[in-house]
């Protein structure tokens, strides 16, 4: 794992939990949508809390595929469950919510289960499928005559 | 009837998301390192590769649905139980999909860290 990549798995658990946090907002100013009219739904992309949480979402998006490119989903999910954390702490932090000791124990515990899979290994090795584009890349150079006299 | 939708909200929105986290890791994985496909052959290649996988859009269709039934469970529930309680189903299914469908080698250290991560959601999802 690079610098680059441990940019890119912070990306995601920000921008995650950041969407989400601007989505509940929005969704708590329209209030609840009745289950015969999900119509409505559509009214919530007019609001701009919901807008710049889907902003959000699109970013976490283009970084979660980024992190999928060279990572295992069972090294991605929990290595950004830190996103919790950090919902945790705008909540105290800049919304001056009172966090219970439960929640604080939450907190440690997912941090515990980052800390478990950020040591091991982010890929699991020795898949054909892996490395798709790498192999078309190299096959390409191998077939490409400039190439060969860029190595030579 | 409520508690029933929020619910029924919460295990629609744990399928989807599990399916499309599934779909975009196929995707992903079959597509290789983004960064290193944009240092070999160009930013093109990537939009191109990106922009005709099946299993990508496949996964998107399931976060669509897993993002609108999410939208409707926040009108009626609060963030703080609907987020962590189908992100905590969502980790472990997450999990059993990462071993039996994209046969990642799920090892012990990585089922624990599910186990503690869903642990500490629902120790969240807790006023």
């Amino acid at each position: 794992m690079t610098f680059r990549k441990y940019l890119v798995i912070l990306a995601v658990l920000l921008s995650g939990s950041t969407g989400d946090a601007f989505l509940s907002r929005g969704m708590s100013q329209i209030g609840p949508i009745d289950v015969h009219h999900l119509g409505h739904l559509l009214t919530a992309l007019t609001n701009p809390w919901v807008l710049i949480g889907i902003a959000c979402l699109l970013a976490f998006m283009a970084s979660y595929m980024t992190a999928l490119s060279f990572a295992d989903l069972t090294y991605v999910l929990p290595a950004t469950a830190f996103g919790y954390v950090n919902m945790v702490a705008i909540a105290h932090f800049w919304l001056g919510e009172h966090i219970s000791l439960t929640r604080w124990a939450g907190v440690g515990l997912i941090v515990l289960g980052v800390g478990v899979v950020a040591g091991g290994p982010a890929r699991t090795p020795d898949r054909p499928e892996e490395g798709e584009a790498a192999s078309t890349a190299k096959e390409a150079n191998a077939c490409s005559p400039d190439a060969s006299g860029e190595r030579a | 009837m409520r508690v029933f939708y929020t619910w029924l909200c919460i295990f629609v929105t744990t399928f989807a998301a599990a399916a499309g986290d599934v779909y975009v890791a196929l995707a992903m994985r079959r597509i290789g390192d983004l960064g290193e496909l944009r240092r070999r052959q160009g930013i093109a290649s990537v939009i191109a590769r990106v922009s005709t996988s099946g299993a990508l859009f496949a996964g998107i269709f399931f976060m669509a649905i897993a993002f609108f039934t999410n939208l409707v469970g926040l009108s009626w529930a609060d963030l703080s139980l609907l987020g962590p309680a189908s992100a905590a189903l969502t980790f472990a299914a997450n999990a059993a999909g990462g071993k039996f469908f994209l046969h990642e080698n799920v090892d012990r250290r990585r089922w624990i860290a599910t186990a503690f991560v869903c642990a500490g959601v629902l120790l969240l999802a807790r006023s």
